[in-house]
């Protein structure tokens, strides 16, 4: 076991998959002798090269587009997107190259891409630095969408992600990057919790909370606070976000009765929306309430000094639970 | 105020559309081996890279390029007689196709696009299979690694980074084959096309750009993608470019050896335009008349790609009844196997719409496919008595 921050705990993992197999290659901007801008790839070129560690030229479609071929030829290109706002110019060739085809090519040519999103707010980031573009990408058939909210989590998922014979966005909650957390970097990745699996990250019995990356740290939080005046929360780590890993979520509504999803994300046709609904397809019977979400708003991402707003914090999302329970709440009174 | 040659907006429309205007010439002569009246035309360096090119080679760059203008028209009436949904007719850019497809090692890797069916036909894929994504029975035909060409890219200009990112693996391989990028000249203005000029540029990657300029982007005509002739596009890059005549297979030939010799040798890429002509519809689903002006179409007709190497072999006595009935001989088989294999093609399951979206067990996936696997069988036996 050691301690490691969420940065380097990703960059042990890379460094893993690197030695493992020479047929794995970085590419990205910056991800050279810099580093990469949050320093995740430090000391990589260094130690495997220019050939295994690519600083690209500035221009994501070309990242992505190249990987297809790199990918075609048999490598294992793992791709650093260096803001979540960026990745736009790419989602050509994510959408209609790397999610499609193996479907295209009746499994013949397979795109084990890895790409690797700092994503979502508080940071206190200019515009397209602090975005939530996942549900893009569940929505997306063909692509595995992760994200990862511990140091440990972080690294092992990377290596499955890598070793994943399917294309896998992993979305790196940037605020969490100096969060420092025990790794255990002996840990085997097929003794680790499937890749797919979500987690129950604290048990509860009154309401079960979703949450995934940046905000999985708020959602404990919360339940920590809610236990004070006696509510019991179960929180859920997604993990996984396409496919979600429904077994696990239903089991804990089956018990508590109740569901709150919280993103950082907007709100409307988001993760959150797709998980009340098929919860609710699911598991109706359980239902004691109707599923609330607390999400960021259906606005762009707003200037700094407004994202404490735009974001869910631990006080937006117990009033989502005392929503979720009946308990008065900041829509008390309001119909629907 | 803007003084775009091509027109914009109400501009266009009062511009006669009978003339195709080539872009403004900044660079390098066009390449000429054979005149269109089969003359050959002598080259100080192109004229080196085809001295090996026999009499029998000669006969039979054409019976590859009536067999692909066969399989072309075979193709059209299978679309026509509601065989195929769609087809996109290469009529015309014969000579690009085979004096490139030609001049590839069975090792390097095609990345080409819909209408590059002669490129196929030359990296040996079953003809058959050029139809089966046409049909409806696949989005793609073939396996890419057994004939080492990609599938048939629908989105322009996308192939060209897979194809420089393949030709960046190489290079990490240490080997010598090439990736080449077919594209046309609509493709020139997309991104990913200049992003591929750019890193393979800065990688210098093994790999040939090959614009086929067929002057036509379904309507639009290539003066509206450039200014300057494409060619000299890749100079703004730092890769070299040749400007050939599309519809000389001497000449494309040459220009691809040339450029694969450099791209084995550590030079980097190279970019291609060949000179050629659309002369069909876009798809079957176009109409060109709408667009083009059928002067334009009688002019290119006179510079056949066919006709011109007919002329060729007949000025240096090769074009004999016996060479003319196998060539005949062989489209026939070709057209027929095309057919055959068109009209006998396997149809999917239903549960076939689920395969292969992942490579890894999917529990979205599985659930869907398991819950249409109930419905479909709930219009069998007693489930559909029970529903009456």
């Amino acid at each position: 076991m050691s301690q490691l921050t969420f940065a380097r705990a990703i960059n042990a993992g890379l460094r893993k998959a690197l030695d493992n197999d020479p047929k794995v290659v970085l590419m990205g901007e910056d991800i050279g002798k810099l580093g990469g801008v949050f320093r995740v790839t430090d000391g990589l070129q260094k130690d495997f090269g220019t050939h295994r560690v690519v600083d690209t030229p500035l221009a994501e479609s070309g990242i992505i587009g190249t990987a297809v071929g790199l990918a075609y030829r048999g490598y294992r290109p793992v791709c650093e997107i260096q803001f979540d706002g960026f990745i736009y110019p790419a989602f050509d060739q994510i959408v209609s190259q790397v999610a499609k085809m193996h479907y295209r090519t009746q499994g013949t040519v397979k795109m084990p891409i890895t790409i690797r999103v700092p994503f979502g707010g508080g940071i206190g980031s200019p515009e397209h630095h602090s975005e939530s573009p996942e549900a893009y990408f569940t929505h997306t058939s063909g692509l595995r969408v992760v994200s990862v909210s511990n140091p440990q989590d972080a690294y092992t998922m990377i290596q499955q992600a890598i070793a994943s014979d399917d294309p896998v966005l992993y979305f790196e909650p940037k605020r969490r990057y100096h969060d420092k957390g025990e790794v255990d970097e002996a840990l085997a990745l097929d003794r680790a919790l499937p890749m797919g699996s979500a987690r129950v990250a604290a048990g509860g019995s009154d309401v079960t909370l979703v949450a995934y990356g940046p905000l999985v740290k708020t959602a404990l939080d919360a339940a920590l606070a809610a236990a004070d005046e006696g509510v019991s929360i179960e929180v859920i780590d997604l993990r996984s976000l396409a496919p979600v890993d429904y077994p696990t979520v239903e089991a804990s509504v089956r018990k508590t009765g109740r569901l709150v999803i919280t993103h950082e994300a907007a709100q409307s046709g988001g993760l959150g929306a797709e998980i009340a609904a098929s919860i609710t397809e699911r598991c109706f019977n359980y239902l004691e309430a109707a599923p609330v979400r607390v999400t960021g708003f259906d606005v762009p991402y707003p200037y700094s000094k407004l994202e404490m707003h735009h974001l869910p914090d631990l006080d937006r999302i117990l009033d989502g639970v005392d929503r979720a329970l009946g308990r008065p709440n900041s829509l008390s009174g309001l119909e629907g | 105020m803007l003084t775009d040659e091509a027109g914009r907006g109400a501009n266009q429309a009062t511009e006669p559309a009978n003339n195709v205007q080539n872009p403004r010439r900044t660079g390098g002569d066009l390449v000429q081996l054979l005149s269109p009246s089969g003359e050959r035309i002598s080259h100080p360096e192109f004229d080196l890279w085809i001295s090996d090119v026999s009499d029998e080679q000669l006969c039979s760059f054409y019976e590859d390029m009536v067999v692909i203008r066969r399989i072309d028209a075979e193709a059209t009436a299978l679309q026509r007689q509601g065989e195929l949904a769609l087809w996109p007719p290469l009529l015309g850019q014969e000579a690009t196709q085979i004096g490139s497809g030609r001049a590839l090692r069975s090792d390097d890797f095609v990345f080409p696009t819909y209408r590059d069916n002669g490129v196929a036909y030359c990296r040996g894929v079953p003809v058959p299979d050029l139809v089966r994504a046409w049909r409806g029975n696949a989005l793609f035909g073939w396996d890419p690694y057994r004939y080492n060409i990609a599938t048939q890219q629908i989105m322009i200009g996308s192939q060209s980074l897979h194809a420089t990112g393949y030709a960046m693996g190489i290079q990490d391989d240490g080997a010598d084959s090439v990736a080449v990028a077919f594209f046309g000249d609509g493709a020139t203005s997309e991104g990913d096309v200049n992003e591929a000029m750019v890193f393979a540029a800065s990688f210098q990657a093994p790999v040939v750009f090959i614009c086929q300029n067929n002057h036509w982007a379904i309507s639009e005509p290539v003066l509206l993608q450039s200014h300057v002739q494409l060619a000299d596009r890749a100079s703004g890059f730092g890769i070299p470019s040749m400007r050939v005549d599309g519809n000389d297979v001497l000449a494309v030939l040459s220009a691809t050896r040339i450029a694969l010799d450099r791209a084995r040798k550590g030079g980097g890429p190279t970019f291609i335009e060949a000179l050629t002509y659309r002369m069909g519809p876009h798809t079957t689903a176009d109409d060109p008349t709408r667009y083009r002006d059928p002067n334009e179409l009688e002019d290119w007709a006179a510079k056949d790609p066919i006709a011109r190497l007919r002329a060729l072999l007949d000025r240096k006595g090769l074009l004999s009844d016996e060479l003319e009935a196998r060539v005949k001989a062989r489209a026939d088989a070709v057209a027929a196997e095309l057919r055959n294999g068109c009209i006998n093609m396997p149809e999917p399951a239903p549960l076939d719409v689920f395969k292969h979206v992942y490579s890894e067990e999917n529990s979205w996936i599985e659930r869907q496919k398991d819950h249409y696997t109930r419905y479909l069988e709930s219009f069998s036996g007693s489930a559909q008595e029970g529903a009456h």
